[in-house]
């Protein structure tokens, strides 16, 4: 019961916190844009933990903060070498391919108009399929181990990717193409230093979304078959033992993974499109 | 409109590489079943076969090519088979029989549409309250902007178990799921729709002496508009998705997902196809009906789209 009314007061105490800091005169500066929902986050990690403990929750159900964190100090090694084979192999391995696949046939279709035309829609209606279900299908196909997660991957990926070079190779005014013919360029010149830099916002657009996606299809594809290592591998075996607090532990990598993955791309995006204006 | 000549030209290119594709796919297959049935295959050992790469192999037994179309269990099925399954369980059976595509297709529609109704409308609520409290601004949209870059998909089939461990089961789990996933892009687009209207605009109220609440209802909701339907469009897609992967290793006994993976368990690849191209097929009308929706609106309201 103690537990319970010191959830509530947390509550209230983060909420107060706040408030006031929300309406300060601070309340402008860089450091309270982090600091506020950290306050926010903080309090909801300890409320967490207070009714947990407080309403006697089944660990099966709904472990609490502290022993996830235990956890993960605890099974480090094998934490390590599931991040390896699902990121690092799987969906890196798979986003890289999928990205200069999708980059090589934008580079083609480009050429001509008429297929321009052709691949914006059938590609943009494709990026908003379920595609995560031919993972059964790839896994029979190339193997258990991570190519087949590369492979869903690299798929998942090429559709955004595709949309956005494509849509991005077009955003250049008849003026400024006039102009590099003036200049004498010809067709590679004016891909390299026009249209590609030209196309960078909306690249880096699709980067960052297909950044998710690569992580969701290596684990889910992990869920139809992977040797014993891997986090959709650990998330679906660490459930089958009940052991909730692993899978919460694999799901706190993941989602450090995909926030650090997204935050590189938006890093690289910065040095590369800082000229747009968005971005000054 | 213009762009129908085009788009069946690239269709069309996808479904020649996939029909050429058939062969060497299937050219292992078909040989070691022609070889038993008592054809005569070169080279004539399955061991040999395998070093053999499908084309080369192919080439070689130019008579066993049309095998490879037919083939009960195939690695790849040809277009026409996939075709054929999709027309047969979906008109050629009883909507209420278990083999029905349609059956499976209402199995999985009906808690992607609960949840996306849910999640559409929570979105919103949570974009009006961060649109008007400061506090939830600063500290809630943060959290919103970074939960779209964790993979929490993944995550759904646990969320299954759990949710039926507690006693609820049906349409709610997976209507959950699908919740969650439209919930997120809704409140970003509708937090950047309902900032829309400019300091001009907003100005303009004021000497109108507006209240907030007449504020929110004649400018801001009108504007955000464009936006909404940019977010629905997103949400219904994720939703769906997010409804099939819960379907997939959950043991579910119904719906696109189950069937994608009973068709890959029993070695029946054809019905898992055709589960995947149905779903493909449900997510295209669904974007479909609600761009037709936002056309028709945007038009009364003579808008453009975001």
């Amino acid at each position: 019961m103690m537990y319970v009314i010191a959830g509530f007061a947390i509550w209230v105490l983060g909420w107060l916190v706040n408030l006031y800091l929300a309406n300060s005169k601070w309340s402008d500066y860089r450091a309270m844009n982090l600091a506020i929902p950290l306050i926010f986050g903080l309090t909801v990690l300890l409320m967490w933990e207070c009714f947990v403990i407080g309403f006697e929750v089944n660990p099966v159900f709904l472990p609490r903060p502290s022993d996830i964190v235990l956890r993960m100090a605890i099974e480090m090694p094998r934490l390590w070498a599931d991040f390896v084979q699902t990121i690092i192999k799987g969906a890196l391995t798979g986003y890289i391919l999928g990205g200069l696949a999708a980059f090589a046939i934008a580079v083609l279709a480009d050429r001509s108009k008429f297929l321009t035309s052709g691949v914006l829609p059938v590609g943009s209606f494709m990026a908003a399929l379920p595609i995560v279900g031919i993972a059964p299908i790839f896994v029979k196909w190339f193997g258990s181990n991570w190519e087949s997660k590369a492979a869903v991957v690299a798929v998942m990926v090429f559709f955004p990717i595709l949309v956005n070079v494509v849509a991005g190779m077009r955003d250049t005014t008849s003026m400024q193409r006039d102009l590099m013919r003036t200049y004498g360029a010809g067709y590679w010149p004016t891909l390299l230093k026009l249209r590609l830099p030209a196309a960078m916002p909306f690249i880096f657009n699709g980067l960052k979304v297909a950044t998710t996606l690569s992580l969701i299809g290596a684990i889910v594809a992990e869920f139809f078959g992977s040797p014993t290592v891997g986090m959709g591998f650990r998330i679906s075996t660490s459930f089958g033992q009940l052991a909730l607090d692993m899978v919460w532990a694999e799901i706190v990598i993941a989602a450090i993974a995909g926030t650090a993955f997204y935050g590189i791309v938006t890093l690289l995006e910065k040095g590369v499109t800082f000229w747009h204006p968005s971005q000054r | 409109m213009k762009s129908i000549l085009p788009v069946f030209t690239i269709i069309a290119a996808v479904l020649f590489i996939w029909t050429l594709a058939v062969v060497p796919m299937n050219m292992h297959l078909t040989a070691d079943q022609a070889q038993r049935s008592g054809a005569i295959v070169t080279p004539d050992t399955p061991i040999a076969r395998k070093e053999t790469n499908g084309f080369v192999l192919a080439l070689k037994n130019p008579h066993l090519i049309p095998l490879t179309y037919v083939g009960k269990r195939p690695n790849l099925p040809s277009p026409h088979q996939v075709a054929v399954e999709m027309f047969d369980t979906i008109f050629g059976k009883k909507i209420t029989s278990k083999r029905s595509l349609v059956y499976h297709g209402w199995v999985t529609l009906a808690p992607t549409l609960l949840g996306f109704a849910i999640g559409t409308l929570l979105g919103v609520l949570l974009a009006v309250g961060i649109v008007f409290s400061r506090v939830m601004d600063k500290s809630v949209m943060p959290w919103a902007i970074v939960s779209q870059t964790i993979p929490i998909l993944a995550l759904a089939p646990m969320i299954i178990v759990v949710l039926g461990a507690a006693g609820i089961h049906g349409v709610l789990p997976k209507s959950v799921i699908a919740a969650y996933l439209s919930f997120f892009p809704v409140v970003v687009g509708m937090v950047k729709g309902l900032r829309g209207p400019d300091h001009m605009q907003l100005d303009l109220l004021r000497t109108y002496s507006t209240n907030n609440a007449q504020g929110f209802w004649k400018l801001r909701l009108p504007s955000s508009t464009p936006f909404l339907f940019a977010s629905l469009k997103i949400g219904i897609s994720a939703s769906l998705i997010g409804t099939i992967v819960a379907e997939l290793p959950t043991g579910a006994k119904a719906g696109f997902g189950a069937r994608m993976l009973v068709g890959d368990q029993y070695g029946q690849p054809i019905l898992s196809w055709a589960a995947l191209f149905a779903a493909a097929l449900t997510a295209a009308a669904l974007v479909g009906i609600i761009s037709f929706v936002e056309r028709g609106t945007l038009r009364k309201m003579g808008m453009k789209p975001a």
